[in-house]
């Protein structure tokens, strides 16, 4: 990039609206839920009760380990199945049908959020068609509890983040260049060897990429466990809406928010080295 | 088919191969000598990268076949060839350090731990980067790069080893070195070596054995010395270093000698051909003088259209009087007065001139 | 062995598709539903529940507002987004690096989280919900994407076409609108397409940030109040029809463009 001096002003003028948005529609938001998140509700007096509260209350605690249960479990399916798909697509299927055949993969995701959730609640309904197709073939004698639970939850996520997975996958497959297959071949590596030595570490960085966006986009998604998982058990992100909604407890839920970002910051902590260091 | 020993290393029987309509190469056979550097040398578009690729085990030709140590392996993966590959871009695998990526051709062929970090070890030494076996391959510059490459590939001992335009990323002064180092290499290990390039002047400094290639074919092979002072085609004569040309037909024959009306008059040489043909005259620049000098004969008048001032030469541009169609290019001492608009008369000796089918 | 692996390799994929089909297909499926329940058995083809959607006032005027707010908000992103883009590459600014990861850090925050922030702002200065406070929202998801697509676009190969016409004698505003913008086109161009999409099917935004008015997402969530309906079947496979004639349109376009 270079650097050129027509008039000081003019570079803070560029850049100042997208700063100034950011600044107040972003920082101070996040200032202001972090300041209420010491406070009481309807009190001024500075406190951690709100957090006290997350700690020695069990059902809030539970939610946040349900919601890391839950993401881990989404993560690490989706990877396992994304992997091998994209490999298909990006070895197997030829080139000229390549483009067509990811089109193809990501065509059902074009309806609304909101709407492929309710369509995941539809075929894991009591009388869906999954449930339908299980007693009438007579794999099951009842219909099973399907749809309401934590294994819907999973099944609405792993069928987004397999999409996800896959094109980021795919992507890092084609970008790989083909010469280290050819000289891993050369060298005597067979296409099992030449995958396990050379493909998979490659392409890893890519993986972690995927798999930290799949963490973070899935332990802050309120539709998904709202519309699937029912209300047995709660997510943190259903635990800060109905703080939000319900009860009104605007502090509380700002404090698990705030409990929810460091979550996701340890995350990326811990996946960083990753992130950051891109193939040389 | 068992292995041979004697006869050829590599014997590339009439191998033909096309990319869906374009024809890459064109009934090329070709015979390497164990032991022997061999280069392969073409503009882009020849066949040079694609014959090697055959040779590799990369392209499967669609017709012929190639034999190595007296085997057919044609049909033979890359995995399974006693040959190994320095790729253009190295190919120098990121994740593995350099003493890894040495040792992993050995890996593959079940060579236990500590024997493959002594041969790996013994192979970095011998391309000079003995201290480099930790480091990363990004750490490197180009030309390390390229000899971890070196080492990584003559570390499995190949049969042939082979370079695809290994040197096309250095600089000159790199590139000099590099092909000094290469030749020595090749002698100290034995192996055959056949190296892909498009700059003639490495391929004379390197070849026990020069391959010209063109469209998909072989247009002359020899030592370099002899495809150079004795070209066999036209593309020959000037693709490997500049000629100039003269055009002309044969007019009669006496003894030992064939008299040729070229562009710029009539000219005697020794050789044979039949009266009537078209003919050329392909003479080298180094070989074309502003005065005569032994056996030397006039070429005629000129007047030097350009001049250029290459160091430990000049190169000299002169547009014939007699055909102006005739540009002669001539290499002249660097302290040669001459300059543009002289006239000057050429002179070259009929023994330098390499006579030319048309 | 290759044919056991081709069958292997055939029967994941098609697995893997049918996964990734069989709600969409279920929903598109019982949209046609003539009863009043979406599920099995499928009781033939009607269009009744088309009819009732595209009847109803709420769902009309939903979809125009999510529309309004996609368009004005991607508007805002892509202009903010630009400006930045074009500062942050062409000048030298102090701390760059931290003033670009300022703009692109909400990339990493849950838009639950965004939307409390400036549900907690508004409701602490007296602002009520409203569209543009969704509006608002959206811009704040959108424009560090649109910052990091157009500024990653604004490399050296653009620095010398810049220069190139600067030594021909343009003005800065002519070196922007004719040379800049042309180039950088696509890059724009993709950025106003993809703050439009996750604008238009954003949900927990629009939720906290709107009362009355609101947006499709919203509005299709209220629907899901009523339990499993064939209208909301409708309005699905609508959007959904949408998008892809839309998308459609968009190849058209562009492969048109490429031609020339």
């Amino acid at each position: 990039m270079n650097a050129t001096t027509p008039g000081r002003l003019l570079p803070w003028a560029l850049v100042t609206p997208a700063l100034l948005w950011t600044l107040v529609f972003f920082v101070l938001p996040f200032i202001a839920m972090a300041m209420l998140s010491l406070l009481e509700p309807g009190g001024e007096a500075a406190t951690l009760e709100n957090y006290r509260q997350f700690f020695y209350n069990p059902s809030y605690w539970r939610a946040l380990v349900n919601s890391l249960e839950v993401t881990l479990t989404v993560t690490v399916i989706s990877v396992l199945l994304a992997y091998p798909f994209a490999w298909i697509l990006a070895e197997i299927v030829p080139p000229r049908l390549q483009r067509l055949a990811l089109v193809l993969a990501v065509l059902p995701f074009w309806t609304s959020y909101v709407v492929r959730s309710y369509s995941w609640l539809l075929v894991l309904a009591q009388n869906g068609v999954v449930n339908e197709a299980l007693t009438g073939s007579g794999l099951a004698d009842a219909p099973l509890q399907l749809a309401n639970t934590r294994t819907a939850t999973v099944i609405g996520f792993v069928h987004f983040f397999v999409m996800l997975l896959t094109l980021t996958i795919f992507a890092n497959l084609k970008q790989l260049s083909p010469s280290y297959r050819r000289a891993a071949a050369d060298l005597g590596a067979g296409p099992v060897r030449t995958f396990w030595h050379v493909i998979l570490p490659l392409t890893l960085p890519g993986i972690m990429v995927g798999a930290f966006l799949t963490f973070v986009l899935a332990i802050g998604d309120y539709i998904t466990p709202q519309i699937l998982g029912g209300n047995n058990e709660l997510l943190m992100p259903q635990l800060i809406m109905m703080q939000i909604g319900r009860r009104g407890d605007f502090p509380l839920a700002s404090a698990l928010a705030i409990i929810l970002m460091a979550v996701v910051t340890i995350a990326y902590l811990f996946c960083a080295r990753w992130l950051k260091i891109e193939r040389a | 088919m068992t292995g041979s020993l004697t006869g050829p290393l590599v014997e590339i029987r009439k191998v033909s191969h096309s990319f869906g309509r374009y024809k890459a190469l064109d009934e090329v056979s070709l015979n390497v000598e164990p032991g022997s550097y061999t280069v392969l040398l073409g503009p882009s578009g020849s066949g040079k990268t694609t014959l090697l690729s055959t040779l590799g085990g990369f392209v499967h030709p669609t017709e012929g076949s190639v034999f190595i140590r007296g085997n057919d392996c044609t049909a033979v993966p890359p995995a399974r060839r006693p040959t190994a590959t320095v790729f253009q871009d190295y190919a120098l695998f990121p994740h593995y350090s350099v003493g890894n990526n040495v040792g992993f051709g050995l890996r593959m062929r079940g060579v236990p731990r500590t024997k493959r970090i002594g041969r790996a070890r013994d192979a970095l030494a011998m391309v000079g980067l003995a201290d480099a076996f930790n480091k990363m391959p990004h750490q490197l510059s180009g030309g390390q790069r390229q000899r971890v490459a070196l080492a990584r590939a003559l570390v499995v001992e190949p049969a042939v080893l082979l370079l695809d335009e290994p040197l096309g990323a250095l600089d000159l002064k790199l590139r000099r070195q590099m092909q000094d180092e290469l030749k020595a290499l090749q002698k100290r290990v034995g192996t055959a070596f056949i190296h892909v390039t498009h700059d003639q002047e490495e391929a004379m400094a390197l070849a026990d054995h020069c391959v010209v290639m063109n469209h998909g074919r072989i247009e002359d092979q020899g030592p370099p010395e002899r495809v150079y002072s004795r070209p066999a085609s036209r593309f020959s004569a000037t693709f490997m270093g500049e000629s100039t040309l003269l055009s002309g037909k044969v007019q009669n024959l006496g003894m030992d000698e064939i008299s040729i009306e070229t562009q710029v008059g009539p000219v005697s040489v020794e050789a044979a051909g039949e009266p009537g043909f078209d003919v050329s005259l392909a003479i080298r620049p180094e070989h074309i003088m502003l005065e005569p000098h032994g056996a030397s004969v006039s070429l005629g008048e000129a007047k030097v259209t350009d001049v250029v001032f290459q160091g430990s030469f000049k190169r000299v541009s002169a547009v014939s009087i007699k055909n102006p169609e005739v540009t002669f290019i001539a290499k002249v001492r660097s302290n040669q007065p001459v300059g543009v608009g002289d006239l000057v008369e050429l002179h070259a000796a009929p023994t330098d001139m390499v006579l030319l089918s048309h | 062995m290759r044919i056991a692996a081709r069958i292997l390799v055939s029967a994941y994929a098609l697995a893997i598709y049918g996964f990734i089909f069989l709600p969409v297909v279920v929903l598109v499926l019982f949209s046609l539903q003539a009863t009043s329940f979406p599920i099995p058995p499928f009781t033939g083809p009607s269009l009744r529940w088309y009819q009732a959607v595209l009847a109803d006032q709420r769902l009309t005027s939903a979809l125009f507002n999510s529309v309004l707010v996609a368009l004005l908000s991607s508007l805002v992103a892509v202009a903010l987004g630009f400006l930045a883009a074009w500062g942050f590459a062409r000048y030298h600014l102090p701390r760059s690096w931290l003033l670009r990861g300022l703009i692109t850090l909400p990339l990493t925050v849950s838009y639950l989280i965004i939307g409390m922030g400036i549900l907690i702002l508004f409701n602490a200065i007296g602002v009520p919900k409203s569209l543009i406070a969704a509006g608002i929202g959206h811009v704040v998801i959108n424009l560090p994407l649109c910052f990091a697509i157009i500024y990653s676009q604004m490399g050296e190969h653009q620095v010398n076409i810049e220069r190139a016409a600067r030594d021909l004698g343009a003005s800065e505003w002519k070196v922007l609108f004719l040379v800049s913008v042309p180039v950088l086109w696509p890059a724009i161009f993709a950025s106003f397409f993809l703050s439009m999409t996750f604008s238009w099917d954003e949900f927990v935004i629009a939720f906290l940030l709107t009362r009355f008015d609101t947006t499709l997402p919203v509005e299709i969530w209220n629907m899901l109040r009523s339990g499993l309906n064939p209208r909301t079947n409708a309005v699905g496979s609508l959007v959904f029809g949408v998008s892809i004639v839309l998308a459609l349109l968009l190849e058209l376009v562009f492969l048109r463009r490429n031609r020339q």
